[in-house]
């Protein structure tokens, strides 16, 4: 809206245009196209022309340059020479239910030696006798001449020991369950784990590239959350879920923990779900059980319900290796696709021998040692609670027990003080030491063990050791 | 596809051939490698074999599905709503083709793994979906186990030793190395293992194929580099992807590759945010087992230093094998042991025992002890295993008293050359090194994968014969690996076998060298190169 414009000022503008064109006619040529250019350069640099992209080439001389001032990192970092780690303690004998350390002998609590098969003579004898006839080493994985009748016979009779229909050995105990996992579980696959599970399900975790659900350590509540999710998802994606494999990967007793998993309800919750159970065993085998089979003969669940179990020959076996057990159409597809059984050296025939021989010594017995064992457990756990000033964290038929301070007092510093302590006393314990890029790294405890032929007195002892310790590190 | 390469070096000098160590004009530095080419018509013959299989695989699988066959395989005893386990695909080629032919792998033995073995027979009636052992046992040369300088073995000093240790430490620790399982016998075998590679110090685990896979990511992490050959073991390759360093590969020995992915990984850095890397891993092997050749090492040397990259050298097979004094490698090539970062090996093959090592600088072992998985959860060493291999590493080094290492090493040569020399001149396109023990035959075919290994079977020889997916899908092969053991009437029976196999199979591919009948060939000549060498 401005001003109204008076007529007078229309005729003063039309005035001005005219007097402006006039001076075009007048203006020389040259004056006029040099205008004319700079108009048209105006509108061009406007329109059309696009920001040119900055050259990335490097030449020559500056290739060079780069790889003249690249400087690597050292290969490893520098340690500390006081790490626990450089400083162990070197033995020089059978590491039994007691052993010789700086010529003292103690009281053996910090080894798996759960069944005492270490140093066994009769163990020893047939180890003796293999080297005798087979030499030490295999010389070649299973697929090339490394099968020898004995790891058939042992596989056998593992099979046969848990009632299942085959067995598969390893030739060493970490690499088991790190390879069997990868084996079944591929990279759309899920899987469920519980948090406490120790680091070499950790690693065939990771080694398959799944997708992992970690549920709170034995908490089936937060499992079942985990689930109802996961169908949740699946009803949205029916077709695809149709070809997602799901498994769920726990222990029969945890090593970090102590504690038994919650198996009863874990079997419900697979028929309900639709997925497989892979259970380790390692430390319930040979312990926990009225003939030592583990967690499932606890519970008294059908062993065909666990897909997989896998276990360790060197805890309560008292040799090295590892072993899976399950039904054929299981087991079966891990001869072809474990790496870490197709591609490696197969177990020396001794340590198979020594194997045979355990489990010989566990079927005989039968019920006797494993019903001592959970005896002596449960008489350990209660003489353990009646210390005032340690957490004890374990199931009380467990024979694996980690002792902890009170919250405030827990460091590694205190409890390697306690260890020494003890040390001086003639008992051996030791801290369990894990590296730090656990999944979930546990407080700082002392791992206890039992040995199923310690006697009361001396389980009285440790305590007793327990106790006066405890006063000298928090005083 | 294949080229042959050859470069002979320089013939050390001949020198008195009473010296300590293998003289040296028994031991001429000929560094020749060859790989000759597939003839065309055979890659065209095994691809239309492997189409025919297929084919017939897709029938029979179709008439199982329809009920016509009888389904062989094992059944899920879970409930037919679960997500079914396997994939059909992924089993096709173990149901179809792998089983045909599964009585020639996994073969049991029934005795020591030495020069000799007895192989358990196995019948199957219903073509290999199951087996029955008929209870005899064929006494056959054992051209399949690891066993380079024959220390495999049920008597002798390596033997009593183990027996020894038997009585006195047990079979186990039960404990890790962090916690109670470091026994002075580990120490013993550490400090002599580092002795003898000529280095400053040496760590040993339980499994060789644990120490590449668990002990790799230690070395490497996100941000670092690892350059790795194309035919590197599967422990590497696992040890690798665990790590979470970036992988790139290379052609297989092909040092000028190697070379322009150093080049351009410094230049451009990382991917995406084009930083610089943290460190560069090459990750090579002493001698690859399924081709049987020698890393270029030297010149591998050479590149690492221009660049400052690090080198993992892998000796599974190598260590004892290789070198005049049976150091590896860096024996063979004579490099400093300090030029290699990190040096890796196994004690199955040559020791006749169990486990890996790794050894190096103090700096890089410290840490490999803290922070090591295996150490840090895996029981310790068993001591029959390590006193094994602490008196093997005795007799090769001739702390004993005897000559008997040393032997031993010169046996290995002779034997590999003898046998190698042979095959060539016969007509099969044999692989890989002229030193290496490891002596892959090609066959291609794979119906051949099969007839191969049951034929020399019958004629009392045991070998190992792999198709895919240990090797390419048109280059299976019969490897055979020599041992110190073998002695010249062995490895005569052997070709004189395997003349009689390759006239009856036609693995006579050669182009390069006339097919000939062993009968043909010059005896004396062999002979004579043998005898003098011994």
């Amino acid at each position: 809206m401005g001003s109204s414009m008076t007529r007078g000022d229309i005729e003063n503008l039309a005035t001005d245009f005219y007097g402006l064109l006039e001076s075009f006619k007048h203006a020389p040529l040259y004056h006029i196209s040099f205008e004319i250019f700079l108009v048209l350069a105006v509108i061009w640099l406007v329109v059309f022309r696009k920001p040119r992209p900055i050259e990335k080439k490097l030449t020559e001389k500056e290739k060079q340059d780069l790889i003249d001032e690249w400087q690597p990192e050292p290969l490893v970092p520098s340690v500390d020479p006081n790490h626990p780690a450089l400083n162990v303690r070197v033995l020089d004998g059978i590491v039994g239910k007691t052993v010789e350390i700086d010529g003292k002998k103690s009281l053996n609590f910090a080894t798996f030696n759960f069944l005492n098969f270490v140093g066994n003579q009769r163990i020893a004898d047939k180890a003796i006798q293999a080297v005798q006839k087979y030499g030490v080493g295999s010389c070649g994985p299973r697929g090339f001449y490394g099968t020898i009748d004995i790891h058939l016979e042992l596989e056998e009779r593992l099979a046969r020991f848990f009632q299942c229909e085959e067995g598969i050995i390893y030739s060493y105990g970490f690499s088991t369950i790190a390879s069997i996992i990868p084996a079944y579980s591929k990279r759309n696959d899920i899987l469920f784990v519980d948090e406490g599970v120790h680091y070499a399900i950790q690693k065939g975790v990771e080694a398959s590239r799944s997708h992992v659900k970690w549920f709170r350590h034995n908490d089936i509540n937060d499992l079942e959350r985990l689930l109802a999710e996961q169908e949740v998802l699946d009803k949205k994606i029916p077709k695809k879920a149709r070809s997602i494999r799901r498994f769920l990967i726990i222990e029969g007793l945890y090593v970090n923990y102590g504690d038994i998993c919650p198996l009863p309800r874990m079997v419900e919750l697979k028929y309900k779900y639709k997925y497989r159970i892979f259970m380790d065993e390692s430390v319930s085998f040979g312990t926990i059980g009225q003939a030592g089979r583990g967690v499932t003969e606890y519970y008294s669940i059908d062993r065909q319900k666990i897909d997989l179990i896998s276990s360790t020959l060197e805890y309560a076996a008292g040799s090295i290796g590892g072993f899976a057990v399950g039904s054929s159409f299981v087991v079966d597809h891990q001869r072809l696709s474990a790496q870490g059984y197709c591609f490696s050296a197969s177990l020396p025939p001794l340590l198979a021998a020594a194997a045979i021989e355990a489990l010989n010594i566990m079927e005989e017995d039968n019920t006797l040692l494993f019903e001592t064992i959970m005896e002596k457990s449960k008489r350990l756990h209660k003489k353990l609670l009646s210390i005032k000033g340690y957490i004890i964290s374990g199931d009380e038929i467990s024979p694996l027990k980690h002792i902890r301070l009170t919250h405030a007092f827990n460091t590694i510093g205190r409890l390697e003080e306690i260890v020494q302590f003890a040390q001086t006393r003639d008992i051996t314990i030791t801290v369990a030491r894990y590296l730090n890029d656990e999944h979930l790294l546990p407080e700082p405890s002392i791992r206890l063990i039992l040995n199923v032929e310690m006697t009361d007195e001396e389980l009285e002892f440790l305590c007793a050791v327990l106790q006066e310790a405890l006063v000298k590190v928090t005083t | 596809m294949n080229k042959s390469s050859s470069s002979s070096s320089s013939s050390s000098s001949s020198s008195n051939s009473k010296s300590k160590f293998i003289s040296e004009n028994v031991f001429k530095f000929q560094n020749h490698e060859e790989f000759e080419e597939t003839p065309t018509w055979a890659a065209v013959v095994t691809v239309l074999g492997y189409a025919i299989l297929s084919a017939l695989g897709w029938l029979r699988d179709f008439l199982r599905h329809i009920g016509f066959e009888e389904k062989k395989t094992a059944y899920d005893p879970n409930p037919k709503d679960f997500v079914p386990l396997y994939q059909s695909y992924e089993c096709f080629y173990t149901r179809n083709l792998y089983t045909r032919i599964r009585d020639v792998f996994n073969q049991p033995i029934a005795s020591v793994a030495g020069a000799e073995v007895h192989v358990m027979e196995r019948l199957s009636d219903d073509y290999n979906w199951t087996f029955k052992f008929s209870g005899k046992k064929i006494p056959s040369i054992n051209l399949g186990s690891y066993n380079y300088l024959g220390f495999a073995e049920n008597q002798g000093p390596c033997s009593e030793e183990a027996i020894k240790s038997i009585e006195k430490y047990g079979l186990t620790t039960c404990s890790t190395r962090h916690e109670l399982g470091t026994q002075q016998y580990m120490k013993e075998l550490e400090s002599l293992m580092a002795e003898y590679l000529n280095v400053e110090d040496c760590i040993a685990f339980g499994m060789g194929f644990a120490t590449n896979a668990l002990n790799i990511p230690t070395l490497a992490g996100k941000g670092d580099l690892i350059l790795s050959d194309k035919l590197n073991h599967v422990s590497l390759i696992l040890g690798a992807r665990l790590s979470g360093a970036t992988i790139r590969t290379f052609d297989h020995n092909d040092v000028k590759d190697l070379e322009l992915q150093l080049h351009d990984a410094i230049i451009h850095g990382q991917p995406r945010t084009c930083r610089p890397w943290k460190k560069i891993l090459i990750i090579v092997e002493g001698v690859y087992s399924m081709e049987g050749s020698l890393c270029k090492l030297p010149e591998i040397i050479a590149i690492k230093k221009k660049y400052k990259a690090y080198l993992y050298v892998d000796e599974a097979h190598s260590i004892g094998a290789i070198g005049p004094r049976g150091r590896g490698v860096v024996d063979y090539w004579k490099v400093d042991p300090n030029d290699i970062d990190i040096h890796m090996g196994t004690f199955t093959k040559s020791f006749g025992s169990a486990g890996g090592y790794i050894a190096g600088k103090k700096t890089l072992i410290d840490h490999i002890r803290i922070y090591s998985h295996s150490a840090c959860y895996s029981s310790s060493m068993s001591a029959p295993v390590v006193l094994q291999i602490i008196s093997a590493l005795n007799i090769i080094m001739g702390r004993d008293g005897t000559n008997d290492g040393q032997k031993r090493i010169q046996q290995l040569a002779c034997n590999v050359r003898y046998f190698r020399r042979q095959l060539f001149d016969m007509g099969f396109i044999v692989y890989g090194n002229d030193n290496s023990p490891v002596v892959p035959v090609m066959i291609y075919m794979p119906a051949k994968i099969a007839a191969v290994n049951r034929e020399m079977l019958k004629r009392g020889c045991a070998v190992v014969t792999v198709g895919f997916p240990a090797t390419h899908l048109t280059e299976s092969r019969v490897r055979f690996c020599l041992s110190a053991g073998h002695t010249k009437e062995m490895l005569d029976h052997a070709l004189r076998a395997m003349d009689e196999v390759g006239h009856l199979v036609s693995l006579r591919y050669s182009k390069q060298n006339p097919h000939l009948r062993w009968h043909d060939l010059n005896r004396a000549d062999y002979d004579k190169e043998y005898l003098s060498l011994n």
